[in-house]
């Protein structure tokens, strides 16, 4: 592999790891305060949908980025009045959002669009455009720096850049501010919080509605950055991958980054080869699109450090009366 | 909270449940510039007004049936294995080796041996998460959906790599042979007006067998009584001398085998040859029956011949109105999830309510 391959994976990797990203700092944040999403799925392919459509109507990207948010957060309130005020039972409340999502992406896709389920491609401004970051050509021929600054972190989307900040700020709210403090302790211990005064059916649903806003980020990239539209299913999983990347980070944004990055670069290595040899075995592509699941097991049995959720994750909250 | 009659929790409620979800199904519906009341109609007639469609509507349920009980004994022990999806391929995947690995001289040979092969495959593949839950304290939810995908993936490779017929290039297996090939509607039902296309098999009767051994299993068994009890509160069972771990462990593998079972109907009934997709989303239809079966092998009964009937009605539905697709019945299969599972409260409460109002006025 020579530099230009290695240098070329990593930019991709980058670029798959952003939907990845996103969905898995909107976990966090469900997660942390006790609500259970395997939702993201779901939410991410609806945005996907509403982005690309709205973005395909009035040709902006940035319309787009707020259908898709708008369509997600919808969903995500959704979770919230099953979960938080019926009080129901998270996991299915999330099963039936992503078999929600499936559904209507497509029948209201083929009932608009009459395009078998797809919106039309997206081109121009409808898309976000790669943008260049400043001194990117001018560092370039700098040793190693340069390409990697000009190749890989340079000419990507803006919500690229938006998902690496983003890391930066789920870490500073949820680590340095009283919201951020009172969240988690809502994920960990909720009676203390009500004892304290603080309400937890208002640090809940705040916390789902911001899991709500990362999703439609999410899904927005995937179909006005990552592709030019929807295409029926096109969320294929990520969501998944995304708290699988979440369990493997155990819940911490920093590590969250890390992981994104390195399923992202695993999609990446099985986009480039078909077959991968390792130590002279032939590894079979459907491996590689395996590994991320296999690994997410693995840290979930604890044999590679042990990954604990927050202790009052799924069970609603029953105030004592 | 007030106790409100049996039948009220186990009919009305459902009931109510139900019919909110056909409400907003029929609004999405009449969004979408169709008539709702049209549409159900076309679904039921699809569905139930020829032997034509209760060929297929018995062949869906049979594969309801067999997942739905699968979440239905694991629901029992409060475990919710997601992973029926995953099990369902993998038994696909045992009763395909069964099929192709003998001569099979007659069908009532191969099938308990598929039946076999099927229900271990699915066993095995829910015994990793159940071992990781009871063990480790992995949570089953995630670790059954990671397994779908490695079960995904698994299959596509041996389809690809291992079972593929040589020269071909569509990745599934050989053909099974003739003595493995079920009896059809046609061949026990031609009286009834089964034609040669319906692909309701005797899998049918399995999974019928497999409602009455669920039944005697939860109800009847000492396993059953320790299943329910470790369900219904794990402290009180481990001071009665339940072991959790056994439990978990034996609960999924049960609800595996189960999953498992649906390549009998699908795999060796109706495809005759193991393909990609021979599951097509059943084992995760298989979580709304349950809920909608209340975890009871009558209700899970009920519920899949419900969901067969929405697919095979669902099916004509695209046929006749094209503007509405086959995903239609992904919605309403979302919207029973929704209102039967995580909503159930919102219609739970108001109906306690009242009964307890009544309760009062009589008194």
């Amino acid at each position: 592999m020579d530099l230009n391959t290695i240098l070329q994976l990593l930019d991709s990797s980058l670029r798959l790891a952003t939907p990845l990203l996103f969905a898995c700092l909107a976990g966090l944040f469900s997660e942390r305060a006790g609500i259970f999403d395997i939702g993201l799925e779901g939410k991410m392919l609806a945005a996907a949908f509403f982005s690309a459509a709205a973005a395909a109507v009035s040709g902006s990207a940035w319309v787009g980025l707020a259908a898709g948010c708008t369509a997600s957060l919808l969903l995500a309130a959704l979770h919230g009045v099953a979960s938080i005020t019926f009080r129901g039972n998270q996991l299915i409340s999330g099963v039936a959002i992503n078999f929600l999502a499936v559904g209507l992406t497509v029948l209201i896709g083929q009932n608009w669009f009459k395009l078998g389920g797809r919106t039309p491609p997206l081109q121009g401004d409808a898309r976000f455009q790669n943008i260049d970051l400043p001194l990117a050509s001018t560092i370039e021929s700098v040793p190693i720096l340069g390409p990697l600054y000009s190749e890989v972190l340079s000419g990507h989307s803006i919500l690229v850049y938006v998902g690496l900040l983003s890391v930066l700020g789920s870490w500073y709210v949820l680590f340095r501010t009283r919201f951020g403090l009172r969240l988690r302790a809502v994920g960990e211990n909720p009676g203390a919080v009500d004892t304290a005064g603080v309400s937890v059916v208002g640090l809940r649903y705040s916390a789902v509605l911001i899991c709500g806003m990362l999703c439609g980020l999410a899904g927005t990239y995937l179909a006005t950055g990552l592709s030019a539209g929807f295409v029926k299913d096109m969320s294929a999983g990520r969501g998944f991958i995304a708290l699988a990347a979440l369990i493997f980070a155990k819940w911490r944004p920093w590590s969250a980054l890390g992981a994104c990055l390195l399923f992202g670069l695993l999609e990446a290595l099985g986009n480039r080869f078909q077959t991968f040899e390792l130590a002279g075995v032939t590894m079979p592509t459907q491996l590689m699109q395996a590994l991320p699941y296999i690994l997410t097991v693995v840290i979930l049995a604890g044999f590679v450090g042990k990954a604990i959720p927050p202790r009052a994750g799924g069970e609603p909250y029953v105030k004592e009366r | 909270m007030n106790k409100m009659p049996k039948w009220a929790d186990v009919a009305l409620i459902p009931a109510i449940n139900l019919l909110l979800a056909l409400a907003v199904s029929a609004l999405v519906i009449a969004y979408i510039g169709e008539n709702p009341v049209q549409a159900m109609k076309i679904m039921i007639k699809g569905a139930v007004g020829s032997a034509y469609g209760w060929g297929y509507t018995l062949y869906y349920a049979t594969n309801f049936i067999f997942t739905g009980l699968a979440v239905a004994v694991a629901f029992h022990a409060r475990l919710f294995n997601i992973g029926g999806e995953g099990q369902a391929m993998l038994g696909g995947l045992g009763v395909a080796l069964v099929c192709l690995a003998l001569p099979w001289p007659h069908w009532t040979l191969a099938l308990p041996a598929a039946v076999v092969g099927g229900a271990l495959f699915g066993a095995a593949w829910a015994a990793i998460p159940a071992y990781l839950q009871a063990k480790r304290g992995s949570h089953i939810v995630i670790t059954t959906i990671m397994f779908n995908f490695i079960a995904s993936a698994l299959l596509v490779y041996l389809l690809n790599n291992v079972l593929k017929v040589p020269g071909s290039m569509a990745p599934e297996t050989p053909r099974f042979i003739e003595g493995a090939r079920l009896p059809t509607a046609y061949d026990f039902g031609a009286w009834l007006g089964f034609t040669r296309s319906a692909p309701l098999n005797v899998a049918f009767f399995v999974a019928l067998a497999c409602c009455v051994g669920v039944w005697f299993l939860i109800w009847r068994t000492r396993l059953g009584y320790e299943i329910r009890a470790f369900g219904q509160s794990e402290p009180a069972a481990v001071y009665a001398g339940i072991q959790p771990v056994k439990i978990t462990v034996i609960a999924m593998l049960i609800s595996g085998g189960l999953a498992g079972l649906m390549g009998v109907n699908a795999v060796q009934g109706e495809a005759e040859r193991l393909i990609i997709d021979s599951v097509q989303g059943a084992g995760f239809v298989g979580i709304a029956v349950a809920l909608m079966g209340r975890s009871h092998p009558v209700g899970v009964l009920i519920a899949a011949v419900l969901f067969g009937a929405l697919y095979q009605g669902g099916a004509e539905l695209e046929f006749e109105i094209p503007a509405i697709s086959r995903e239609m019945i992904v919605v309403i299969q979302a919207l029973v999830i929704l209102f039967t599972g995580a909503l159930d409260n919102m219609v739970r409460a108001p109906v306690a309510r009242l009964f307890s109002g009544f309760g009062k006025g009589a008194a």
